[in-house]
């Protein structure tokens, strides 16, 4: 790499700020040849430093991108490249302290701002994961954020597990945990050993609540059987699906249940540090489990002792992060762009090493799994929109929808059910007639629909269809990572499309949108782009919107 | 397999069903090279044959069985059992989007085989009306021996890998950005003569679009005096120094108008350095007429 000779060097400020996560700078470093080893084996470094930056300064400069490439051993490109990615980072000047206004689906839909329409000050957002709260905002950046508004589960029932200990009592609270029966499952987990651990998680026909639903106990046993070490653990708490918000309310009200959680599945995979890839903008839930780690570490729960150890890294806005490959690029400092499948996770995953990634609310299954031999029969659902009491709800699998909606109070005084997006902007659309829908994912998908990440959005007479499916499409649009054809530029002409249609002069459209979802589906190479047409096509087919 | 001293070698091969005729090819070819590589009917535009795959266009698609989407060729491994399709209506379709999809948004003219190939899939760019959003970006012309023009840029990740860690291993340009505004780029888009390139030009080689060119062919070509017609490649080794590259010099009307390296040539696999691809001015240095 050739030597950049630049005028400006990095403020002390930004100085400070990479040195909070690397350390002083050695003079000797990019000098001498092991040193320069050292220096490039900290990329994984690189996103935790441009949260530092982006937090106490508010903005990533050219001069601290440069002496970030530095100190990381990487050129300015490569780092440039990789801050330019992520939606939280700005790569011009801006106050540290910024309010984040959702213009998503639900917050929209209870009277939020659009994208043209919101404050010029704040950042428009997409889904906050709040929208029990709809409309909602946020507020990030500076040294010390205020905490993010609580998400709160409603209607919890008797009969509970995921939920169990939500809003009972604090939540940090170790000794309550313990005290509840917390960390027994672990022990027991201990006596069964991996393949005692993974014939139970067999037994309870637990599948991933991610999104794609793959057999756990499958995947934990591919990558247990790697000869290849050390293996992965990596949980997946990117929640980013619009609607979504059960994994948020999971972490912030039973942190050491997902520890446990963790530490089971680590045991079932050959793993000696779990990390946990969370959504840069649950500040909360983010506090919540780091004192709740920290509080383990010092109890021995946690940590060499423990043989077993939990890493926290923070997402920076991008919805693709959460898909299982792009988690891996982010982690390792480079653009969250989804590698190709083959290999897959299970082989070569995190630095090219076995992973299993699993959703927060798969792993909160398994305490309950080794230590009562539960079946996974139950599922966590999202309730916003029109419905009395909007939050999450636990609930059997094949609830009828019906039924769940009168769970969350039934529809609010006056609604009229008009339509309810299942799944989450990559899912689709039930109507009024389909109430007695069982929500079962092998049942749903034989009318082409999903239960996702669990996504219950409840839509009246008052919500403008049209609206919503035009935010599906921007939403696709600015979460594309850009890295295939059939996505990058397929959802910006999904949404010209829809613009067309929504304002009656396309009237060719309607094919040409089919033609468009034909080609994403088939072609792009992850999840995003291969769902990005199915909410908006089923609208259009199964409540004839847009037609 | 034999190997030339004459023992077994071990390179393991596979059979498979590619259009209803068994193959058998070595474990770790691809299927586009399984049917014969680039030029065998099946379309490519972000493959080239010297960077590692990025399958990043999806023209090149294919069905296998078994799989729910369908599969790059350009990249997928042959795998033994495996059973193949290469044309179908499927097939077509996304053919045809991606190509009108590229299409509309950047500017293909100097892309090989676009209009052959628009042709054979029934794409048509045009259909997505003119106030369809396109990659405008001015040509950047920052410096004697290259310029960018990013509105003819596909996006193959080719430049991106050959400039980084695949050749050149000077990480000058890497993608910036994200979705439809994802561009190639410097650290903050910086001019090269601000940047770290070292004006080797292996991005210009690989780039498929002439979205990178050389100045001197981008001089002719705004005069019109650009014709390759009239061209002719004299294939010879770089004098420079001791490596011996292998250079192709291309000539027009008595003049060296660029300089490329054969992909294949073992020593150089296109690549070059400054002195080769750019150093050619003292061989033209004519004695003026007067
Ligand atoms: C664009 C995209 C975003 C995703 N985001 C998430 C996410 O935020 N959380 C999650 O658990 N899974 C997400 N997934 C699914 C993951 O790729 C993966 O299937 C999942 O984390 C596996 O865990 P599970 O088997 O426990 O569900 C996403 C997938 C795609 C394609
Ligand atoms: S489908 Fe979209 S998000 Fe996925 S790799 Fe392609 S461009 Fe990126
Ligand atoms: S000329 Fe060479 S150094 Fe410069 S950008 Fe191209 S590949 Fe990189
Ligand atoms: S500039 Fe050329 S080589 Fe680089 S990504 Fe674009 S099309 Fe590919
Ligand atoms: S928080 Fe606004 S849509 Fe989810
Ligand atoms: S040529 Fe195979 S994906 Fe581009």
């Amino acid at each position: 790499m050739e030597a950049i000779k630049r005028t400006t060097p990095a403020s002390d400020a930004e100085r400070e700020a990479i040195e909070s996560v690397l350390g002083p700078s050695d003079d000797r470093l990019g000098r001498d040849a092991v040193a320069g080893h050292v220096v490039r084996g900290q990329r994984h470094l690189l996103l935790p430093c441009l949260h530092a930056l982006n937090d106490r300064i508010g903005w990533i400069s050219s001069p601290a991108i440069d002496h970030l490439a530095t100190r990381l051993g990487a050129s300015p490109a490569e780092i440039h490249a990789v801050a330019s990615f992520y939606g939280l980072f700005s790569l011009s000047p801006r106050e540290p302290v910024q309010r984040h206004v959702c213009i998503d689906l639900a917050c929209r839909a209870a009277g939020g701002p659009t994208e043209h329409s919101v404050d010029h000050e704040a950042h428009p957002a997409p889904c906050l994961g709040l929208c029990d709260r709809a409309p909602a905002a946020i507020t990030i950046g500076g040294h010390d954020p205020e905490p993010d508004p609580a998400s709160a589960a409603v209607d919890r029932a008797e009969d509970d597990v995921l939920l169990r200990r939500v809003g009972a009592g604090d939540p940090v609270d170790l000794d309550a945990y313990l005290a509840d029966g917390g960390f027994s499952a672990l022990e027991r987990a201990r006596d069964l050993g991996p393949e005692g651990i993974i014939s139970a998680v067999e037994a309870s026909g637990l599948t991933g609540r991610g999104g794609a639903g793959f057999p756990t106990a499958r995947k934990w046993d591919a990558v247990r059987t790697q000869p290849v070490t050390p293996h992965h653990l990596i949980c997946n708490a990117d929640e980013s699906e619009p609607g979504t918000f059960k994994d948020r309310t999971l972490i912030e009200n039973d942190p050491y249940a997902l520890i446990e959680s963790m530490a089971i599945a680590s045991l079932a995979i050959g793993c000696e540090l779990g990390r946990v890839y969370l959504r840069g903008e649950y500040l909360r839930a983010h506090l919540t489990l780091s004192t709740a780690i920290e509080r383990c570490r010092s109890a021995g729960l946690l940590g060499a002792l423990a043989g077993f150890d939990i890493e926290i890294i923070r997402g920076a806005g991008a919805y693709i992060c959460g898909e299982e490959t792009a988690i891996f690029n982010s982690i390792e400092g480079y653009r969250g762009e989804p590698r190709n499948k083959p290999p897959f996770p299970f082989e070569s995953g995190l630095f090219g090493e076995p992973t299993a990634v699993n959703n927060v609310e798969t792993l909160m299954n398994v305490p309950s799994i080794i230590a009562e031999g539960r079946q996974a029969d139950r599922r966590l659902f999202c309730l916003s929109g029109a419905v009395r009491r909007p939050g999450v709800i636990e609930a059997p699998i094949g609830i009828t929808l019906g039924a769940l909606i009168e769970r969350a109070g039934g529809l609010r005084e006056g609604s009229e059910l008009r339509a309810v997006m299942l799944g989450g902007a990559a899912g689709g659309f039930a109507g009024p007639a389909d109430l007695d829908l069982p929500l079962d994912d092998a049942r749903l998908r034989e009318v082409g629909l999903t239960l996702g990440s669990g996504v219950v959005m409840v839509h009246d007479q008052h919500v403008d269809l049209v609206d919503q499916l035009r935010r599906i499409a921007a939403f696709f649009r600015d979460e594309s990572c850009g890295q295939c054809v059939p996505c990058r530029v397929g959802t910006v002409r999904q949404e010209e499309a829809i613009e067309r249609l929504a304002s009656g002069t396309g009237e060719a459209d309607l094919s040409l949108l089919r033609d468009i979802a034909g080609a994403m589906r088939d072609a792009s190479i992850c999840g995003l782009g291969q769902t990005a047409a199915n909410a908006i096509q089923s609208a259009v087919v199964r409540l004839g919107v847009l037609t | 397999m034999t190997t030339i001293d004459g023992t077994a070698s071990d390179t393991a091969t596979v059979e498979a069903i590619i259009d209803g005729v068994t193959v058998r090819v070595a474990e770790g070819t691809t299927i586009l090279d399984a049917c014969g590589g680039r030029g065998c009917g099946i379309p490519t535009l972000c493959y080239g044959e010297t960077i590692t795959p990025r399958n990043a266009c999806r023209v090149c698609m294919v069905e296998v069985e078994g799989s729910r989407t369908l599969v790059p060729s350009c990249s997928r491994p042959v795998t033994e059992g495996m059973v193949v399709t290469t044309r179908s209506e499927r097939i077509d379709h996304s053919r045809r989007m991606v190509l009108e999809f590229l299409g509309s948004s950047v500017d293909l003219s100097l892309t090989d085989h676009v209009e052959e190939w628009n042709t054979e899939y029934g794409a048509d760019p045009t259909r997505y009306g003119s106030e369809a959003a396109r990659v405008d970006e001015p040509v950047r012309i920052d410096n004697d021996l290259y310029i960018r023009d990013y509105s003819k840029c596909i996006l193959c990740y080719q430049c991106v890998d050959a400039c980084g860690e695949q050749w050149q291993n000077s990480f000058v340009i890497d993608i910036a950005g994200r979705g439809f505004d994802a561009r190639v780029s410097t650290e903050h888009d910086v001019s090269l003569p601000d940047s770290g390139c070292v004006y080797c030009g292996n991005c210009i080689q690989v780039c498929p679009t002439g979205a990178l060119m050389f100045t001197s062919e981008y001089t002719m070509r705004q005069a019109g005096t650009w014709d390759e017609s009239r061209q002719t490649q004299v294939d010879t080794v770089c004098g420079y120094c001791g490596v011996g590259c292998n250079l192709t010099l291309h000539v027009q009307d008595d003049s060296i108008v660029k300089v490329t390296s054969p992909a294949d040539s073992g020593i150089t696999s296109g690549n070059l350095c400054v002195k080769g691809r750019f150093g050619f001015q003292h061989a033209q240095n004519r004695p003026s007429a007067d």
